[in-house]
């Protein structure tokens, strides 16, 4: 103790100090915060809806309205369904960071129980699609690769290009990438239509139809790049730009060096 | 001041200048040895090649920086490949322009004409090899030869034919008929009207007896996207709203600028998008022009629904679908 208190006028110990105290509050704030149970049990459900609304009030109703009936910078979420906030909150994509053209993913800012709290509240609000469950979602038994692909090409390849990479759709919004895309959020995504993506519903492209889908962008995820670097995988825009700049770049260099004399 | 204009002199060939390797014998062994290590790398290029083949395995996936993820046995195979084949050239490039002779060589040109012996000599080989072979007294030969080489030019005269022939009215008809049900494609399955939430899209083909064989010819003009929307959002003349069916409404699928498919349907804006040059319909105004170079709306397709609430199409396209072309009558 006596060698510590040698030090506590050294002009580094404030400084310190204080990011000692800093990390020390966050590490048990973490601690204390994750031990909060998860569990959804039929009893502690209206508890969490609860949860739901208190999250809400604090986080979203600012922009969607105290009751989530929506105002002029956010729509309306009576009716949204569960899937919709598992989706936008899940894929970090709700709350908004800034207005931009369309919200982008990121990290989630709700853990994942928060997030299943505010979907049940939202659920609550009226009738819309649900959180799909997790056994629903087996893809790789319920899917047929070939057959997504077809629906992939008519359905999703004009948006999220024929590679699922992605692609860009007017006045700076876009589609995002499809790859390390959770098969629940593609699903989500599909029933939901979020920000400019049209619902896909499931009498025109059925449950199993989804599934072969998100098999096909599965396979598509795992596919190998055997013809050498992939460039993004977007096609003639990367391929050509590499062809002119580097391509011809190498020939001029050559055409030089040929024609320059030997000193 | 003379106006005369001055002749320019032949100015002549430039001095020589001799290179280092010419005058410098350690300059030439220099080049000597650039020149074997441009061919030693070469070599080192093609032994690349050889043991890559051999020795790596062909599932074997390496990162590489900027490049990504990539098979270390295609990589090595064609950059030993590329390494043995350039510097070969390269090598040979540098012993040329450092040590083979570069002293100007003039070659006069010699005159193009035969000399007048042997123009002779080959006319006198012409008629008597015709006499010979008889043409002028085997007047059969000659011209069953003639039938046979005239109509063999025929042939690529007729292949031509392959060209056409002119798809007629092929273009202006559809397999869209009065009563023709909407089926989902793939699936060929009937739709309800409520089987489209508002803001869904679904591509729909007509229902045909044989759906196994359907052409591609046919799916390229057949096709038909359905977008639902609230009723109120519409913003379309009497006629054209008559054509849709509680905030359904169905459009071609094939762009009227160049037969993209169109179908980037942003759900917010309500906006169509064609994926190749960015022509922009507005859905609630009957899919009119409002960027881009198409010239006119999708058409539209009349749909109703039968006693069973299954979409069906009321009327065929009124007018052709997808791009221009020569015959069709332009409005």
């Amino acid at each position: 103790m006596k060698r510590i208190s040698r030090y506590r006028r050294h002009k580094a110990a404030g400084p310190f100090l204080l990011l000692f105290a800093l990390f020390a509050i966050g590490t048990t704030f973490n601690v204390a915060s994750a031990t909060t149970s998860a569990e959804t049990t039929a009893a502690d459900r209206s508890v969490q809806i609860e949860e739901g609304r208190q999250i809400f009030l604090k986080g979203c109703s600012s922009c969607h309205g105290l009751n989530a009936e929506g105002a002029q910078i956010a729509p309306s979420l009576i009716g949204v369904g569960a899937a919709s906030v598992d989706f936008q909150v899940g894929t970090g994509r709700m709350p908004l960071a800034e207005m931009s053209a369309q919200a982008m993913r990121k990290d989630p800012i709700y853990s994942p129980e928060e997030t299943a709290a505010l979907a049940a509240y939202v659920a609550t609000l009226a009738p819309g699609p649900a959180i799909p469950a997790e056994s629903s979602l087996n893809f790789e038994r319920d899917g047929s690769t070939a057959e997504g692909g077809e629906l992939f090409r008519n359905n999703c390849a004009m948006c999220h290009n024929f590679a699922g990479q992605g692609g860009a759709l007017s006045q700076g919004k876009y589609a995002p990438t499809l790859m390390g895309v959770e098969p629940k959020h593609i699903y989500e995504a599909m029933v939901t239509g979020p920000q400019s993506m049209p619902v896909f519903s499931d009498k025109t492209i059925t449950t199993e139809e989804k599934m072969s889908i998100i098999k096909w962008i599965k396979a598509a995820e795992s596919e190998p790049n055997l013809g050498g670097a992939s460039l993004g995988r977007v096609g003639p825009v990367t391929e050509g730009l590499l062809g002119w700049v580097l391509g011809l770049g190498m020939l001029i260099g050559v055409a030089v060096w040929l024609a320059m004399k030997a000193r | 001041m003379s106006n005369e204009i001055e002749a320019i002199q032949d100015p002549g060939l430039p001095a020589h200048v001799h290179r280092k390797a010419d005058t410098d014998p350690a300059a030439a062994n220099r080049a000597e040895r650039q020149v074997a290590i441009l061919f030693g790398i070469s070599a080192l290029g093609t032994v690349l090649l050889i043991v890559s083949y051999i020795f790596i395995p062909d599932d074997l996936f390496i990162f590489i920086p900027v490049m990504g993820n990539q098979n270390a046995h295609q990589l090595g195979l064609g950059l030993g490949m590329a390494i043995s084949l350039f510097f070969i050239g390269m090598g040979a490039i540098h012993w040329a322009k450092t040590l083979m002779p570069d002293t100007e060589v003039v070659a006069q040109r010699h005159e193009l004409r035969s000399p007048d012996s042997d123009r002779k000599d080959f006319v006198d080989a012409v008629k008597s090899g015709a006499g010979a072979a008889g043409l002028g007294r085997r007047s059969l030969i000659k011209r069953s030869l003639g039938a046979a080489l005239g109509l063999s030019a025929l042939s690529p005269l007729l292949l031509l034919r392959d060209l056409g022939p002119l798809p007629g009215k092929e273009l202006e008809k559809t397999s869209w008929k009065s009563g023709t049900y909407l089926v989902t494609d793939p699936g060929n399955r009937r739709i309800k009207d409520s089987d489209l939430e508002v803001g869904a899209v679904a591509q729909v083909l007509p229902e045909i007896a044989d759906p196994e064989h359907r052409k591609l010819s046919d799916i390229a003009k057949d096709a038909v996207l359905l977008i639902r929307l609230r009723p109120q959002e519409f913003n379309l003349e009497a006629d054209k709203l008559a054509m849709t069916h509680d905030g359904i409404i169905a459009f071609s699928k094939i762009c009227s600028h160049m037969g993209c498919a169109v179908a980037l349907y942003e759900q917010q804006t309500k906006h169509l998008l064609c994926p190749c040059h960015q022509s922009t319909f507005d859905v609630t105004r009957g899919a009119k022009v409002i960027f881009g170079p198409s010239a006119r709306p999708l058409p539209q397709l009349d749909i109703t629904i039968d006693d069973e609430g299954y979409l069906v199409a009321r009327q065929p396209f009124s007018e052709p679908v997808g791009p221009s072309f020569w015959e069709r009558n332009s409005q």
